[in-house]
């Protein structure tokens, strides 16, 4: 189930329900038990950013992140979703603020004896520019509660597409226990407009969408092992794959606590003569398709 | 960014609350909730200032159907009129569901 091959039947994908076309609260709905969701700092609550408007910028109720407790066949869990199109899916203090403090509830949770399973929905460029380092500062505290919860419960990391994963963000994609692709997803540390403005068009051209697919997309992350499931963009495949993830996830210790299997990979790369993705793919993962 | 402040008479209490988009581009996002006297009270922030005049009569007309008695906040990132009605006439769609 690692790698499900999309069907090409042209019913199926006229039936499917697209994951990436849901906002962040239909997404979590889709993905917790039906009637279960029960959304924690709603927009109703009004907790959002006291930075966006001083800058002149209109502020979301909910910042962006919708939380919601539930149950995923029956058990309960615990969801946060990041909503990409209110400012890039960015974390300020407020929406970064949301996820840590959820997290670190949820292993508070874990401590006193009550299960709950975590998932994030990633969809963000990263931290949010006009918060700085109080949206960089939240994100550290995302990995630190991300790694305490770990010892108790796979963290479950989704990341369908079309904005992707990027910044500090990715490094929280990266420490999840499981992390689901589609193969519009996107996983990396700059952007590739951030590179182009800051290494030139010859570095990389951010307009050359296959290129980048090549290089970051959920496809390549998952052969090269950077990604464990890649799914296609329905959200009843990425629902049961989750679930699945929680059954099996604990077997392996994490990609971020396998230092050393990480730092033998880099070795094999020669800065000098840097591998096209194909070679990559053979380089870092031999087993996996090519 | 601009704020702006309209009311609007009601006929009945609405039930619950509604929340409907998103502060995203060329979109717009409508918090509605039960409002606390027998009038509507709409609050628009927006980041396109001067428009004043044009939010006045997408309300208007509206509100020319909407009887409820609703506070609604309105969150702006520059929705044309035709978007805004359609976040509005959404929220009004969601307090029948």
């Amino acid at each position: 189930m690692s790698v499900t091959a999309p069907r090409l039947d042209y019913r199926h994908f006229l039936e499917r329900r697209s994951f990436i076309e849901m906002g962040a609260r239909e997404r979590v709905r889709a993905v917790l038990d039906a009637g279960s969701m029960r959304e924690l700092l709603g927009p109703f609550d009004r907790i959002k950013s006291p930075w966006l408007p001083l800058q002149g910028i209109v502020a979301q109720a909910d910042d962006g992140v919708v939380l919601a407790r539930g149950t995923l066949d029956g058990t309960p869990a615990l969801v946060a979703a990041i909503e990409s199109a209110y400012q890039g899916g960015s974390m300020g203090e407020v929406s970064g603020a949301k996820i840590a403090g959820a997290l670190e509830l949820a292993c508070k949770e874990w401590e006193q004896g009550r299960p709950i399973l975590p998932v994030l929905l990633f969809e963000t460029g990263g931290v949010r520019l006009q918060e700085a380092n109080l949206g960089l500062a939240a994100i550290a505290e995302i990995h630190a509660a991300i790694i305490a919860l770990r010892r108790h419960v796979p963290v479950v990391g989704v990341i369908a597409g079309m904005v992707g994963c990027f910044g500090g963000m990715s490094l929280a994609a990266a420490m999840c226990s499981r992390l689901i692709v589609t193969r519009q997803a996107r996983l990396g540390m700059n952007g590739p407009e951030v590179i182009e403005q800051e290494a030139g068009i010859e570095e990389l051209d951010a307009m050359d969408r296959a290129l980048i697919w090549s290089l970051i997309g959920g496809e390549q992350r998952r052969a090269t092992g950077l990604a464990d499931d890649l799914l296609e963009d329905d959200a009843n495949t990425i629902a049961a794959a989750i679930r699945q993830a929680f059954l099996t996830a604990a077997v392996a210790p994490a990609r971020s606590a396998q230092v050393e299997r990480y730092a033998e990979l880099l070795r094999r790369i020669d800065p000098k003569d840097p591998p096209d993705p194909q070679s990559l793919r053979t380089l870092w993962n031999p087993e996996a398709p090519a | 960014m601009e704020k702006m402040q309209y009311d609007y008479p009601a006929t009945h209490p609405v039930a619950h609350r509604v929340h409907v988009g998103v502060v995203g581009s060329g979109d717009l996002e409508v918090l509605l909730e039960p409002s606390s006297d027998e009038r509507s009270h709409v609050i628009v922030n927006t980041s396109v200032d001067g428009f004043g005049a044009t939010w006045k009569n997408v309300l208007d007309r509206f509100f020319l159907r909407f009887q409820g008695a609703a506070s609604i906040e309105i969150n702006d990132f520059g929705a044309t009129p035709g978007t805004v009605m359609l976040r509005l006439e959404q929220a009004a769609e969601g307090l029948r569901a």
